[in-house]
């Protein structure tokens, strides 16, 4: 009996020490609960949260291109596509492809991929079955909705440029997002599949502004990835507009004048710098970009020797030829050394030291005055004047009327030309300057480049009265008036007359720049440079006719012009690369251009 | 005394029924509720197909319980050999030609029901070592040649479970028996030697470890190791338990629970979807509550005549084998165990669990009813 309530005793107090150690159990539970719900709470209330919620960016509208009546140059347009829900279909996959393939034209590779698509995802996932569906593909797919039931119709928006060609430059267009671009920025919309950026021109200077701000849907998903609801939407804000100065008529009409050559226009207000139309042929279809282009179409855009990717109205640099003239009249007009009665007489050649320099016109023009002179376009009164006139005065003047810097146009490649004096060549080439280079300057050849903005500017700022307009293609609300050159307005009237008998003299270099139909009076100056040296060789046996050579050796041809002439409102520059002739080929196409923004009333 | 007069005089069925703890009763019935208010809201706030049928086998449960409360407790010592033996043969049908669940082999299909041998082992165990330890005078109990038997009872059955192989049992039912080995005054250092034993086997007993199994212990140690896979329901386990708080996110508000983030939301991670919802607060009511049930329990093989060495042995075993279930589940689901497939009872969504565990409840009500007399062997 002792023995046996030894064995209860045992029992009793070992199943109270059992107890206890039961509740010391529970108790680090309880401790652990504590850690876990308390201590790190909210930890684990930040983990629960990214688990279930999911954000997802709302790419906002971009904003639209305009030109200064409002078109619409760079816009968006609805763009549809067919989804596929798996889950949702009735009857198998293969039955609802069999049917639509032929509604939607889709090739069994197309068929084969969208099959791999719904394997590979989950079966709520929409998957693409066709991108850019046309309206009638919508409207088959849209009658006989019913009959499919998870195949829907996806509206999206994509970038279209109603004019195409004709706004290539400036506007350029837009593309995917590239490595390089995620590199260069870490704003978040970027990361949003199928978003596009700015690629070239306006839409890639512009692009931040255009872009607009996105906006932000989130919603909660379940463990598969399911979208359970929306919790919060902020819509996006449409990126803001573009208005340019552009006027596509004007724009339209520019680029038809060139037909099939190659080359480039820009047309300015004389008055506020406003560019109204901004051509360089040919150009490419920006539409074609937009989704990305094919290598074929990409490649024949780069071989082409007319090079169609070269906005060649501000990266084009030329000589600028005989316009160079009126740069050269107008500094020997402020430095004294001319005046309108001052004569040089042309026998066709001028010695200087053991060189010969000719007159285009080989028996030469006999006595020229300035007027006569930038009529015929005489060399030797321009050798002569740039001779006494010096390199520096002639590159001051060059300055001052724009040329040799680039403007705030908002144009990548834009190229400053080359206007030459001592110092530029010491420093370029290394060389002392040769009076001989003054003398070739004098007639726009040699080391002088320009664009055909720069050009255009140049002109515009002559006849505007001498005010230094800049080109520009933001209409400015509060534009400041253009400050004066201080050149006379008795020595800009001289060139004017100058450039009027080129149109309107008999005999001028451009009777063919006259209007056609309006009796509107114009005033120009055209321009021819060489693209090939002349050997003295060849000048002996007698110089080769241009239109016997291939293409690229042909000369440039410029024409720049202003009208009307009596109170200037529009100046155009054109050059025609290889069009061998400016009074030829240039001068009928700027006339074109300038009718045409007289006919429209561009204010 | 009156009852002590009456100390060998057999209860009528009234007496005994009326001799039951209803409080216990009733807070089986509020756990039973918690689970299946828990269920509803793991299904999205639906009876179907989890808290309706939880329902029906709770009431089965309480059935079984009721019944094997009012047997009287002879029926027990005397059928015990019988009952160890046969789920013992069942344990080796399973073995042998039992059905594939959950890749492991377990279960007995009565059409109806599917019954898992194992969990019938641990009530066998149970009442077979109290058997032996009762008739076993003290000081042999303390020798080791009066322990190689019992070793023998437990070892067996826990081979058996090994095989299936269902690691999470088999420990329950060392742990249980470890319990009752020291309840009957088994020397300190003999567990100290077995465990030495255990320690020194391990790297073996490791080999012999299926491929999960292992897994189940290098994540449990590591869940960052996999978060993906196996890791993945201890990290998300923990995500929904922490993100309660103190007082949860509110009934049929759990994320975790309700987006399907949690896995076995519904059976063994139950607690984890309770306290998403109802905080630490409401972990500690379960706690509370569990706490409660496992003080009666020694309450009762406390208050139990003292002659009945064998019913509070019995009361003892199985009521350390309850405390297991709920230390365990929820020390697993709260990265203290690894994950080792043992649920929360009364509670995880599951019919075999509730009704072996109202059958012990009920055995144990069975010597409660009978506190006042000496067992008739």
């Amino acid at each position: 009996m002792k023995k046996s309530n030894e064995k209860l005793r045992i029992l009793l107090k070992r199943s109270l020490v059992l107890f206890s150690a039961n509740i010391f159990l529970f108790f680090i539970l309880v401790g652990r609960l504590y850690y876990l719900q308390i201590y790190q709470g909210e930890k684990y209330a930040v983990l629960a949260d990214s688990n279930r919620l999911s954000t997802r960016l709302l790419v906002p509208p971009r904003g639209s291109i305009n030109d200064r009546n409002g078109v619409e140059l760079a816009t968006n347009i609805q763009n549809f596509q067919a989804l596929l829900i798996a889950e949702q279909t009735r009857g198998s996959i293969d039955n609802l492809l069999q049917e639509i393939a032929p509604l939607l034209s889709l090739s069994e590779k197309d068929k084969a991929r969208i099959k791999k698509d719904i394997s590979t995802h989950r079966r709520f996932v929409p998957v693409k079955i066709k991108d850019n569906l046309s309206w009638n593909e919508v409207a088959a797919l849209m009658i006989n909705n019913y009959r499919w039931p998870g195949l829907i119709i996806d509206q999206g928006l994509i970038r279209y440029y109603p004019f195409g060609k004709y706004t290539a430059h400036p506007l350029g267009y837009v593309g995917s997002v590239s490595e390089q671009d995620l590199q260069n920025s870490d704003a978040p919309l970027l990361q949003v599949p199928g978003f596009k950026i700015g690629k070239s021109g306006f839409e890639k200077t512009y692009d931040e502004s255009l872009r607009g701000t996105e906006g932000i849907l989130k919603y909660e998903v379940n463990a598969y990835g399911r979208i359970m609801r929306e919790i919060e939407k902020t819509d996006g804000i449409k990126g803001s507009d573009l208005d340019l100065t552009i006027d596509i008529r004007l724009q339209k009409a520019a680029f038809d004048a060139f037909g099939d050559e190659a080359g480039a226009a820009v047309v300015l207000d004389v008055h506020t710098g406003e560019i109204l139309a901004f051509v360089s042929t040919p150009a490419f279809d920006p539409n074609l970009f937009v989704d990305g282009i094919s290598h074929k179409n990409w490649n024949s855009l780069r071989n082409n020797e007319k090079t169609p990717l070269t906005d060649k109205a501000v990266s084009g640099q030329y000589s600028p030829g005989s316009t160079f003239k009126i740069v050269v009249a107008l500094a020997a007009l402020e430095a004294g050394i001319i005046d309108e009665k001052t004569t040089y007489n042309c026998t066709g050649r001028m010695q200087l030291g053991n060189h010969l320099f000719h007159c285009w016109r080989h028996y030469g023009h006999g006595k020229q005055n300035l007027v006569e002179a930038i009529k015929n376009s005489c060399d030797i009164y321009f050798y002569e004047t740039a001779l006494e006139l010096g390199i520096e005065k002639i590159a001051a003047m060059s300055r001052r009327l724009g040329l040799g810097q680039v403007y705030d146009l908002g144009l990548e490649n834009q190229k400053s030309g080359v206007i030459p004096d001592k110092k530029w060549k010491q420093e370029k080439l290394k060389a002392p300057w040769q009076q001989g280079e003054t003398v070739i300057a004098g007639i726009g050849q040699g080391y002088v480049l320009v664009t055909p903005i720069q050009l255009v500017t140049m002109l515009s700022r002559v006849v505007n009265g001498g005010y230094a307009v800049s080109p520009t293609f933001i209409k400015r609300k509060e534009a400041a008036p253009a400050e004066p050159l201080g050149i006379s307005e008795k020595n800009i009237a001289l060139v004017k007359q100058g450039m009027f008998e080129v149109v309107n003299g008999t005999g001028g270099t451009a009777a063919r720049a006259k209007f056609k139909n309006s009796d509107i009076k114009i005033g120009g100056k055209t321009g021819t440079t060489q693209v090939r040296r002349i050997s003295l060789k060849e000048r002996a046996e007698g110089i080769k006719k241009d239109e016997d050579l291939p293409w690229k050796y042909r000369n440039h041809a410029w024409f720049m012009a202003y009208a009307p002439h009596d109170n200037p409102r529009y100046a155009v520059a054109v050059i025609v690369e290889h069009g061998r002739s400016g009074s030829g080929v240039a001068a009928p196409i700027a006339s074109k251009i300038l009718e045409e923004a007289i006919k429209l009333d561009i204010r | 005394m009156a009852i002590a007069l009456n100390q060998n005089q057999e209860l009528s069925l009234k007496e005994r029924f009326f001799n039951l703890n209803f409080i216990f009763i009733f807070i089986l019935i509020i756990l039973a509720a918690i689970g299946c208010m828990t269920l509803y809201s793991a299904a999205g706030g639906k009876m179907t197909p989890w808290a309706l049928n939880q329902g029906i086998r709770f009431g089965l449960g309480l059935v079984v319980m009721l019944t094997a409360a009012l047997i009287p407790p002879e029926f027990y010592y005397k059928t015990t050999t019988i009952f160890y033996l046969f789920t013992l043969f069942l344990l080796l049908y399973v073995d042998i030609a039992g059905h594939r669940g959950m890749g492991a082999q377990r279960w007995i299909n009565l059409g109806f029901f599917k019954l898992q041998p194992s969990e019938l082992m641990k009530v066998a165990v149970v009442l077979q070592l109290a058997r032996y330890f009762s008739n076993t005078p003290y000081e042999d109990i303390r020798t080791i040649r009066g322990i190689i038997i019992p070793v023998i009872i437990v070892a067996v059955p826990v081979a058996f479970i090994m095989i299936q192989p269902d690691l999470g049992t088999s420990l329950m039912v060392l742990f249980c028996a470890a319990a009752l080995f020291y309840l009957a005054g088994v020397q300190w250092w003999k567990f100290a030697a077995a465990a030495g034993a255990v320690a020194a086997a391990a790297p073996v007993l490791w080999h012999f470890l299926h491929d999960y199994q292992k897994n189940r212990i290098l994540t449990f140690l590591n869940p960052e190791r996999d978060p993906q896979g196996a890791g993945y329901h201890i990290i998300q386990a923990k995500i929904a338990l922490g993100s309660g708080g103190a007082w949860g996110k509110g009934y049929l508000s759990g994320t975790q629970s309700h987006l399907n983030f949690l896995p076995e939301k519904h059976t063994d991670f139950i607690f984890t979807t309770f306290s998403e919802e109802f905080g630490m607060a409401g972990g500690i009511v379960i706690l509370l509550l569990n706490l409660i049930l496992i003080s009666y329990g020694y309450w009762f093989a406390f208050r139990i005549h003292n002659s009945n060495y064998f019913g509070k042995m019995v009361i003892l075993g199985l009521n350390t084998n309850y405390f297991l279930y709920v230390f365990i589940n929820i020390a697993m689901v709260i990265g203290l165990l690894p994950v080792v497939g043992i649920p929360l009872p009364l509670i995880s969504y599951g019919g075999t669990v509730i009704i072996s565990v109202m059958a012990s409840f009920g055995i144990m009500m069975s010597f409660y009813a009978n506190r006042d007399r000496e067992l008739k062997k």
